[in-house]
This record gives C-alpha cells, structure tokens and sequence, in this order.
C-alpha cells in the first residue's frame, strides 16, 4: 500500500468519525461524554471506510489548482441563489395567472465545458433555475426543455450561467 | 410562536392532500412517480415542523433519515422504468 | 434589550417560514394545474426546492437563539443534501419518461 492509498484512507476515517461525532452530539448531553457513542463511531467508521476508500473522493490526483477553483465557487453560490429566487417569481406568477401564459418547447446545444464536474454543475444550476430542466447529456451536447420563450433565450443567446461556469473551473 | 408553527403544519398537510389526487388520477405511471416523489420531499419539511411543535429535537434524525431514503426511492424507480431492470451486468 | 432581540428573532423566523409555505402551496398548485407531465415537473421541481430551503432556514434561526447548536448544524445537512437530491431526482424521472416515448405538449392541443 503506497502512500496516496495511505492518506486516502486516513482521511476518509478522519472526515467520517468527525461527522458521526457531530451528529450523535455525545458532547452536549449535560453528563459527560457518553463512551458508547465513541467506540460505536470508531467501529462505524471503520466499516464505511473499508468499504469505500477505493473510490478515492477526495485524492484522485487528477486536479491541479483545487483552492483556486473552491475560492471561485464559493462566490458562485450567492449569485446562483439570487437568480433562484429572481426567476421563482416567475413560475409563481405563471401558475397563479388565470390565463396560464407557458410555451414549452425542447431545444439543444454544446458546450465548450470538458471535465465531468464542471458539466454536472452546469447541469445542476440549469435545473434549478427556474424555466429549463436539462434532460440528458451525451458528450457535450444537452437537451434541454424549457418552459417559455424568456428562459431558453437567457440560455441560448446571452450564455450567462456557462460563461460563469467556466470562470469557476478555470476555462475548462 | 407555537401557533405559527401549528397554523404552518397544517398548510403542509393540506399541500400532501392535493398532491395525493395526482398520484391517484394522474394518466400512466410517470405522472404518479413524479407525485410520490413531491410528497416524500413535504413529508421531510412536515417531521421538522411537527418536532418544533412538540419540542423534541429528535424529529430531525428522523428527517435526515427519510430524505435519504425518498432520494435513493425515486432513483431507483427511475432507473426500472428507462430499462426494464435495476442491476445490469 | 433582550425582548427586543427576541422579538426580531421571532420576526424573521415568521417571515422565512411564510415564504416558504407560499412556494409549496404555488407547486401543489401547478401540479394540479398544468396540462402536461413534463411541465407540472417544471412546477414542483423547483417551487418545492426553494421553499423547503427557507423553511429549514427559518427554523435554524429560531433554534440558533434559542442555543441549540446540533440541531442547527443537522438542519444545515438537510438543506446542503436537498440542493443536489432534488434536481437530480427530478432530472431522472424526467429522462426515462423522454427515453421512453412520452410527446411533450404544444400549445392548442387537449390536457394530457
């Protein structure tokens, strides 16, 4: 066992005992600390890593600049919940309406996005902003459903959320 | 602040009854997955609430726990329907 | 002084959750009214994300002032595991139900 297979190992139990020892709050329960819930998250802990650290979340040695693209992304999460609520307005105003003013339609179009996390966090901000749910990805090519005329054109023409994307993942 | 909780709980309920009619008269089976999976997320909100009008903290457990197994339910569901089989070789 | 904080505690925490319930009641809402599969996931994929968010965060206000820290930190794991679960929930049925032949719907035809 080299020493990537190490590390990946010792920080998958470290991340998994942290967690369990905050969920169970064997701290706060006013008469000490509570043993039975500390040597049941060593041996929990202990199973879930042995069945799961091959798949290697956290070290797969294939990204290069990672506090780069986190300090990115942490700025990319408030803009993306302005434009939820924005545009949840929207649907509200759409449902309510007497009239029901919709025009669905299904459009497609490629990206220029190459590695899988930046395209799965495309398609995610694609679903949760309001008026589009992306319907399958093949290659770089999405099909996408919208709803009305406003959306798919924020999509297509202006390419606002890809342009803020590919900034996040450094031009990917 | 407990009769805003109660007052909200109720709403909930009232939105779970509506969702109800689709899964019951919605025409083919895509229409009713799509409806259990809109109830099992208001069922996860509703465990919260009702754990704040009883004041016990441990309702909250309990809603990690089924939005868990409301997620891993309607992948499943999803994946039987597009192919035919769950496990393919 | 301290009946005053309370106060806007209570507020806000009034405020977020009548928001929220708004949002759910407006997805219900679509689910009934909308002609087609594909547009009634529209309406429930999304009002129902964003207002159980600011439920939860309503009631992470209330039990932060009122010094309850794990529960905050378990609900803060709810609302981080909802904002990826649902789309791709909604996503899936979404593609075997396209995989499978389901016609999307033009405006002048009849409810589906």
């Amino acid at each position: 066992m080299n020493r990537k297979d190490f590390l990946s190992v010792v920080v998958t139990f470290l991340i998994m005992y942290v967690f369990w020892l905050l969920l169970s709050a064997c701290i706060g329960s006013h008469h000490g600390i509570d043993y039975i819930r500390v040597v049941g998250g060593l041996i929990c802990a202990g199973i879930v890593t042995a069945f799961s650290h091959k798949h290697r979340l956290l070290f797969t040695g294939k990204e290069e600049k990672v506090l780069t693209k986190a300090y990115r992304f942490i700025f990319y999460v408030p803009w993306l919940l302005w434009q939820i609520i924005l545009a949840n307005f929207d649907v509200a105003y759409r449902v309510l309406h007497p009239k029901m003013p919709i025009n669905p339609r299904i459009i497609e179009f490629d990206t220029t996005l190459r590695g899988d996390v930046s395209r799965t966090t495309l398609a995610n901000s694609i679903t949760l902003t309001p008026g589009t749910i992306t319907i399958e990805v093949k290659g770089s090519r999405f099909w996408v459903h919208a709803i009305a005329d406003k959306a798919a054109e924020a999509l297509l023409v202006d390419k606002t959320m890809q342009k803020k994307v590919a900034y996040v993942f450094m031009e990917f | 602040m407990q009769e805003v909780f109660l007052a909200i709980g109720m709403t909930i309920a009232c939105t779970i009854l509506l969702s109800l009619y689709r899964a019951v008269s919605g025409p083919g089976v895509f229409n009713r997955a799509a409806a259990v999976n809109v109830i099992g997320t208001k069922v996860v909100v509703l465990l919260v609430i009702v754990g704040y009008i009883f004041e016990r903290p441990m309702f909250v457990d309990i809603a990690i726990a089924y939005a868990a197994l409301n997620f891993i339910g309607t992948l499943l569901m999803s994946k039987y329907l597009e192919r035919g089989e769950v496990c393919s070789p | 002084m301290f009946a005053l904080i309370e106060t806007v505690v209570d507020v806000l925490t009034t405020a977020f959750l009548i928001f929220g319930a708004f949002f759910m009641v407006t997805g219900a809402i679509g689910l009934l009214r909308f002609p087609d599969f594909y547009t009634r996931l529209h309406a429930t994929g999304k009002c129902d994300t964003l207002g159980e968010v600011a439920i939860l965060f309503g009631c992470m206000i209330y039990s932060a002032y009122h010094g309850m820290p794990f529960v905050v930190f378990k609900l803060l794991c709810i609302i981080l595991f909802f904002f990826i679960a649902n789309p791709t929930g909604t996503h899936a049925i979404m593609k075997a139900a396209y995989k499978t032949g389901v016609k999307p719907w033009r405006v002048g035809e009849e409810r589906r």
